[in-house]
């Protein structure tokens, strides 16, 4: 499957662009002058064993931390300052490593608050009835809108339940589905595949094809199962105590004997094992 | 101001600091421990001051006995209202304890009310804590054993209670609780004892700061607890919520305050009670984990 | 299904304006006292919910906000002459002595000052969260009341505002829960209504989601503040006298037990809330006035009403959490269960 998609990478064509970023909290170095240029149209993994940082590369990237030193450009434009909420209105979405809905609010109302990024009409104009018809007519549209977005990743059945009584890989696609909602062109999936068994992380491969291309994405994702990165990503990032030990596409990943070392050594498979213990 | 007045101040806003200082202790540890503010905290001093106050005014015990009495039956009532007020709500969110904890101290003042009545009370003083005693150099400064009480005492029992903290057992299980009640729990501390513990000492440190209060200021009321109460949890909160130096130097930081801008600014003195939550509102803005607390963030 | 809902809302609104008609012709000053009650405790309730219930943010300082507002209204109604005549430790300051709006006006003015007292409020201490930002809200809503003591020229400090017209009736305060209730019920159901509970619900996510819940928590407080004040005049021409002592933290938590009984998060528990808090802190006064049981008198208990009240909120809180109802709403569907089940969700007064 990646063999083809290979021929999307265009690293003439950048999206992303983390420019030499290291982070520290005090005397620990989270990320060390990391830099990683993701090419428009790519789906990309970021990996690496536990504590690598990885998640922190997503933090950085989102807003929540600022780096101490280095950038973040998107689309040529800085990223490094923007608050998380700006750095959604520029366009990215992500996900989180442990699902973060909304609990208490239904499946429709989840993805219609991503969607209210994008609302142009201000709160107080839907108050009065017939008032701003435009702002009325808004709020129908995102509703049927998200309705539509539910619909295409199967969700729609499911639409007035409340979000926390799905079953856990609803719960995932529900989180994709919100993160489209704020209509991304970078979407960062932080561990997808994470308690899924064989059968649905295969199924996940071919749905993050599907989102890549339905929704004309660029997809960067962080996982620990090997399988769903070697299978999905065309190009790869290794990790390794924040610093950045191999890139590459997979084929040169699998047989770079640092990674090997790091990630897929004697160590590597204990912390493997040990995810899939904490997964069950 | 003469030095003597300012000598005066001083060992005034010594006073009054420690016995925040003595207050906020209370409120650091639980809060360290089960991050609740417990408000009722402010309403065990007042209980403090009131058992004392029957004991040796109403029942002419003499003070020591008063003394035993008030700390035991203060540490009984801080034991009873975490029985039944907190720790039901253990696994409840924790806006939910805040709210019964504001419910328990409504209540206590009330049942004050109804079982003291709501009017306040003259404390008799003992002669020997007011007989001035001359000091300095001609005897120019004369100071009531009172002032100089209240100070070391505090000082001494706060002492104790560190010592508690960081050289017994149940101290560590304490420290141990703060960071981590889950992992406490599996290694087999018995995590409801050490909070009951945590609760009866600092409603006995509470006790004696309204036993003091109560001889300070000489007077009881159901009423008396509400504000030293606050501005003792602000006193926990700028020295760093968890910390019990911490606590301490921050009820020093507020009587200082207190007390100093009064006598330099006497017409400032309608504003005294706003000046700690000014306070409270500027540390929280500035260095919202207090003076000497630990940093904590939450995990995205 | 919408038109039956709407035919039923038109038909219970009659319903109460018929019994808004009915009340002062049949009943005495004191009961119409507590029916004006529950109606401004409703708004208050729902302005501190909207804070708190909806938006997530403990606030323990409506009693403050209550106090800009009742305190702008009075000034702004009562007369000149009645201002030099109870200002008597120090004079009134000149330019407040002739200003003078009507009631409406007034009103509208105290909501807004209450508004910009919480905006200017919110905007520092809306970056803690939860219990600090109680004790923060807290020691402003004493800072608020402090002022009024000290700065006499203007609020004619302990002594308070003696003779406010005495303007809210029957028809003034339940047009106001009405028109609360009308923006509470749009307001939350609309898309900016699921903001509001997300920010609550999930912070992080929400700013993920592009929300700036930063702003929102402010507009939230503001709008709350706003309930909070237009509450307070109400209160004000009510009772006809405040003072600075009727704002104390007392007071916040009566409106935190009309919340938390209610329901956190339900328009229609603060309005349950209301109706039993209140009616049930005027029931409680008999036991504080003596009881005659048959030639034997009982004296009356001070403070025994506000015991009560407490163990009550303590017992609400450890045995039923969620209150009356939740975060569920009141939805005319409730009397046509098997029709319309899933439009339960959220669908008040349509």
């Amino acid at each position: 499957m990646s063999a083809g998609a290979e021929q999307n990478l265009n690293f003439n064509d950048i999206l992303l662009e983390i420019k030499n970023v290291t982070l520290r909290f005090g005397g620990l170095v989270a990320v060390s002058e990391l830099s990683m240029k993701v090419p428009r149209g790519a789906i990309v993994g970021l990996i690496g064993p536990n504590g690598a940082g990885k998640t922190t590369v997503f933090n950085v990237v989102t807003g929540f931390y600022k780096p101490t030193e280095g950038v973040v450009e998107f689309d040529g434009k800085k990223l490094t300052g923007l608050k998380p909420h700006k750095v959604c209105a520029a366009g990215l979405a992500r996900t989180f490593q442990n699902i973060r809905l909304f609990y208490n609010e239904t499946v429709l109302e989840n993805v219609m608050i991503g969607a209210y990024v994008r609302q142009k009409g201000a709160w107080w104009q839907n108050i009065i009835p017939f008032s701003f018809p435009g702002a009325a007519k808004e709020e129908r549209d995102i509703r049927s809108a998200s309705l539509e977005l539910l619909a295409r990743l199967g969700l729609d059945s499911q639409a007035d339940a409340v979000s926390m009584s799905l079953p856990y890989g609803a719960q995932r696609r529900l989180e994709i589905a919100r993160a489209l909602a704020t209509k991304p062109k970078f979407l960062l999936l932080d561990e997808p595949a994470a308690g899924m068994n064989p059968q649905e992380s295969q199924e996940l491969l071919e749905f993050i094809h599907r989102l890549r291309d339905e929704f004309d994405l660029t997809i960067l994702l962080i996982e620990h199962d090997m399988k769903v990165v070697m299978g999905v990503c065309e190009y790869i990032w290794v990790l390794d105590r924040g610093a950045l030990i191999a890139e590459g596409p997979p084929e040169v990943i699998k047989a770079s004997p640092k990674v090997i070392e790091a990630y897929l050594g004697k160590e590597g498979l204990v912390a493997e094992a040990s995810e899939e213990v904490s997964h069950v | 101001m003469s030095l003597n007045m300012f000598i005066q101040h001083f060992i005034n806003a010594l006073g009054l600091g420690a016995l925040y200082g003595l207050i906020a202790v209370g409120y650091t540890m639980v809060y360290g421990i089960l991050r609740l503010i417990n408000f009722a905290h402010g309403d065990i001093f007042m209980l403090g001051a009131y058992f004392v106050f029957f004991a040796t005014i109403q029942y002419k015990l003499p003070w020591g006995v008063g003394v035993v009495i008030a700390i035991a039956g203060a540490t009984i009532v801080g034991l009873l209202v975490d029985r039944i007020a907190y720790r039901p709500l253990r696994s409840a969110p924790r806006i939910s304890a805040l709210i019964s904890a504001i419910g328990v101290s409504f209540f206590l003042e009330n049942l004050a009310v109804v079982v003291f009545t709501g009017m306040p009370r003259a404390v008799v003083q003992p002669d020997w804590l007011m007989r001035p005693i001359p000091l300095g150099p001609l005897g120019a400064i004369r100071l009531i054993p009172l002032a100089l009480m209240v100070p070391i005492v505090s000082f001494v029992l706060v002492g104790g209670l560190l010592w508690i903290v960081y050289k017994t057992k149940p101290g560590l299980a304490m420290r141990s609780i703060s960071h981590d009640i889950e992992t406490t729990r599996l290694m087999g501390v018995s995590v409801d004892r050490i909070i009951a513990l945590t609760f009866a000492l600092g409603s006995a440190l509470a006790a004696l700061a309204g036993i003091m209060w109560a001889l300070r200021y000489p007077r009881v009321e159901p009423f008396m607890g509400i504000f030293p109460g606050f501005k003792a949890f602000i006193a926990a909160v700028f020295g760093g919520i968890g910390s019990i130096p911490g606590a301490m130097v921050g009820g020093l930081t507020l009587g200082f305050v207190e007390i100093m801008s009064i006598a330099f600014f006497p017409n400032m003195s309608g504003y005294k009670d706003a000046f700690a939550f000014i306070l409270l509102i500027v540390i929280l803005l500035v260095k919202p984990t207090g003076l000497m607390g630990e940093k904590m963030e939450e995990k995205i | 299904m919408k038109i039956r809902n709407s035919v039923l809302t038109f038909l219970a609104v009659a319903a109460l304006g018929y019994f808004l008609w009915w009340a002062p012709l049949n009943l005495d000053g004191y009961m119409l006292r507590i029916i004006n009650l529950i109606a401004i405790n409703a708004i208050l309730g729902l302005s501190l919910n909207l804070i708190y219930g909806m938006a997530g943010m403990f606030s323990l300082g409506h009693a403050g906000f209550m106090a800009v507002g009742a305190y702008v209204s009075a000034l702004l109604i009562l007369t000149s002459e009645q201002k030099v005549k109870m200002w008597i430790l120090e004079p009134i300051a000149p330019w407040l002595l002739n200003l003078h709006t009507s009631f409406i006006v007034s009103l509208v003015l105290a909501g807004l000052a209450a508004a910009l007292v919480g905006w200017l409020i919110s905007l520092p201490v809306l970056r803690l969260g939860g219990d600090y930002l109680g004790i923060a809200t807290l020691g402003f809503s004493e800072i608020i009341r402090i002022l009024i003591v000290n700065l006499t020229p203007l609020t004619n400090g302990s002594l308070g505002l003696k003779g406010i017209p005495a303007h809210t009736n029957l028809w003034m305060s339940y047009g106001c829960l009405l028109a609360t209730l009308f923006f509470m019920i749009r307001l939350m159901k609309s898309n900016f209504g699921n903001v509001l509970r997300a920010v609550r619900d999930d912070e992080i996510a929400a700013r993920t989601m592009g929300i700036d819940t930063f702003r929102v928590r402010v507009l939230a407080f503001t709008l709350g503040c706003f309930g909070g004040g237009v509450g307070g005049a109400l209160m004000g021409n009510l009772i006809t006298t405040i003072d600075p002592k009727m704002f104390m933290i007392t007071q916040t938590y009566s409106l935190l037990m009309i919340v938390v009984v209610g329901g956190l998060g339900s328009i229609t528990g603060s309005v349950l809330g209301s109706v039993l808090v209140t009616t049930m802190l005027e029931w409680l006064r008999f036991v504080e006035n003596p009881i005659n049981f048959g030639g034997i008198q009982i004296p009356g208990i001070p403070g025994m009403r506000m015991v009560i009240f407490s163990v009550l909120l303590i017992a609400v809180i450890i045995f039923r959490r969620e209150g009356i109802m939740g975060t569920r709403e009141f939805s005319w569907n409730w009397f046509f269960p098997k029709k319309a089940a899933h439009e339960a969700k959220g669908a008040v007064g349509e």
